[in-house]
């Protein structure tokens, strides 16, 4: 993570693969609000170690967490989850005994009383995860769209 | 818990893939009490890393090379420079040397740490994973999170950043530290290597099935140290060759019942790399500390239990936490962050020793130091095979538990080699089905 402005509250964390298509639906989320002049806002891009999360929170009241999800039948659908104010719903990531990933992250803060105040998850469900393929043409267009939401969020949780 | 069906057919199927292309997971068919069918499914190779650093500088594939593991980029790095080196006719010794050592006990201790308390411990405490088991044991999973911290600190300062490490040349670095910068990861190192015997001594407590099989096992071997980067490749049946003899020995076979290529050592069969791999042909190069720990845990110097690799990667965290002070106070700044490389046509292989196992490059480049063709073998890629016979093993023995218990003690089986199945994807789910 670069440095952050010195008054950052407030911490965008994209989660994602650039190789594998829609897995980079959450780093592409946060290199369009790097590209925007967002004082308050620290941008962290993480692979989804989820372990990792729990440090790389640490301090901010406000994260948004975008990252994409397992197909469901409805590629550039995209979810918002309040995860301060309840468990995530089991579909939401897909866990995996053999990885420890952003659900199950959150989950572990929860367990320790580790979470932040306020953290919002956006997840843009993927068609593509096949490594070296381009992102679908559904997430692309999602992408826009949440990138827009998080910015109208975070100019309401920002303002004075 | 369902009890088993007595006799008959019945399947263990768990767990699915990367929805890429086609099934994957764990699928063992049981028939009249004999385990008939084991396939193993769980990893895929890094084929399209391979086809991309064709045409790409040597320069590049440190940078390329670190994406194929969101968990261990430096291993990838370092097997990446050191091939590159080989192939220019370049050699990277003292502080820089050191200073690739300490890069690594970081990604040890990041590694295996994330391994040992938060995917394989819940298997022993009886919980379906690290959440329950933090809500039972909030200090111990705390003490596991500190631990990571500390080695991800480690690999932010040399590597410039926590994740795909951006400091990393051919030749050694961009910028080395300085003694003052790295004094403060010292004084969190000391805390880690409190924290790392603590964690020996409680995964010694654990229970383990009882479960031992004679293994080849193949490491690297120094005379001198520890293995990270640097030595021979060799195996407890007298294997002794260098990483240019690798593809003699190793061969990747096609099987029929499975769409992954397996690993095989030339008229062995399977293989084993790993901690436990590491640990029984290098005991002797352990830190006295290290050493000392095994014992009190009641291991010996050669570990044949993979239910006991938890104990096995404890201690490993413990020597690189020890490893890396010692680097630490040894340090002293190299008037230069790395050695000139002048490009040439060649090839060069190297071996290092990734948190999981032997991770094997090749290169070849042509004269003005392009990319012609390149191979990986990553150490999941090479214990597939041994997986699959643990699991036959396991399901033989363990054939009257109840299916539930039988699935998860298959999972753990798996854990026990610390697979890297999500390589390239932070995701996957897992399916159970019954026929």
């Amino acid at each position: 993570m670069s440095e952050p402005p010195m008054d950052a509250r407030v911490l965008l964390i994209g989660v994602g693969n650039p190789d594998r298509g829609d897995d980079a639906a959450g780093l592409a989320v946060a290199r369009e609000l790097a590209s925007q002049t967002l004082p308050h806002v620290a941008i962290h891009e993480s692979p989804g170690d989820g372990a990792a999360l729990l440090s790389a929170w640490q301090g901010f009241d406000v994260v948004v967490l975008v990252d994409a999800m397992p197909p469901n039948g409805h590629a550039g659908r995209i979810h918002r989850v309040d995860a301060v104010a309840q468990p995530l719903p089991a579909d939401l990531f897909a866990n995996s005994t053999h990885t420890f990933g952003v659900a199950q992250g959150i989950e572990l803060a929860r367990a320790l009383g580790m979470l932040p105040r306020t953290l919002i998850i956006y997840g843009i469900e993927g068609r593509e995860f096949t490594i070296g393929s381009p992102m679908s043409a559904e997430v692309r267009g999602a992408i826009l769209q949440v990138t827009m939401a998080i910015l109208a969020e975070l100019r309401r949780k920002t303002s004075p | 818990m369902k009890p088993m069906k007595p006799a008959s057919r019945k399947t263990i199927k768990v767990g699915y893939l990367a929805r890429v292309e086609g099934e994957g997971g764990i699928f063992i068919r049981v028939s009249n009490g004999q385990v008939r069918e084991v396939k193993l499914r769980i990893f895929e190779p890094p084929r399209f890393f391979e086809a991309f650093l064709r045409g790409r500088m040597y320069t590049e594939a440190p940078d390329i090379t670190a994406r194929i593991c969101g968990i261990c980029p430096v291993a990838y790095q370092m097997s990446a420079v050191h091939a590159m080196e080989a192939a220019l006719g370049v050699r990277v010794e003292g502080q820089l040397r050191a200073l690739r050592r300490l890069l690594y006990c970081g990604e040890w201790i990041e590694s295996h740490i994330l391994h040992i308390y938060m995917l394989h411990a819940p298997d022993f405490l009886g919980y379906p994973d690290a959440i329950r088991m933090a809500q039972d044991y909030p200090d111990v999973v705390k003490r596991g999170l500190e631990l990571k911290k500390i080695g991800n600190a480690i690999i932010a300062l040399l590597g410039g950043r926590e994740v795909h490490p951006i400091n990393v040349r051919v030749g050694g670095f961009y910028r080395v530290p300085t003694r003052r910068e790295l004094a403060p990861l010292a004084e969190q190192l000391k805390w880690a290597r409190d924290a790392a015997l603590e964690t020996v001594r409680w995964t010694a407590t654990l229970p383990y099935a009882d479960f031992n099989r004679d293994y080849t096992f193949v490491a690297l071997r120094h005379p001198a140290e520890y293995p990270f980067n640097e030595g021979r490749i060799v195996s407890n049946r007298g294997l002794d060759i260098t990483s240019d003899e690798y593809e003699q020995h190793f061969s990747e076979e096609h099987v029929d019942y499975s769409n992954a290529l397996h690993s095989t050592l030339r008229g062995s069969g399977a293989y084993f790399v790993g901690p436990m791999a590491r640990y029984s042909l290098n005991f002797d190069q352990l830190s006295p500390l290290a050493q000392e720990a095994a014992r009190a845990a009641g291991l010996g110097s050669v570990c044949r239990n993979p239910f006991q690799s938890i104990i096995v990667r404890a201690i490993e965290t413990l020597y690189a936490c020890d490893e890396a002070l010692r680097i630490i106070e040894a340090y002293e700044q190299p008037d230069a962050p790395s050695v000139e490389c002048v490009p040439r046509s060649g090839t060069g292989t190297a071996c290092t020793e990734a948190p999981r196992g032997l991770l094997y490059h090749r290169y070849r480049l042509d004269e003005t130091g392009q990319i012609l063709d390149a191979k990986i073998v990553p150490p999941t890629s090479q214990n597939q095979k041994i997986i699959e016979e643990d699991l036959t093993s396991f399901v033989t023995q363990s054939i009257a538990l109840p299916e539930d218990e039988l699935t998860s003690r298959c999972e753990q089986t798996v854990r026990n080699y610390d697979p890297c199945i999500s390589c390239a994807t932070h995701f996957l789910r897992l399916q159970i089905e019954r026929e």
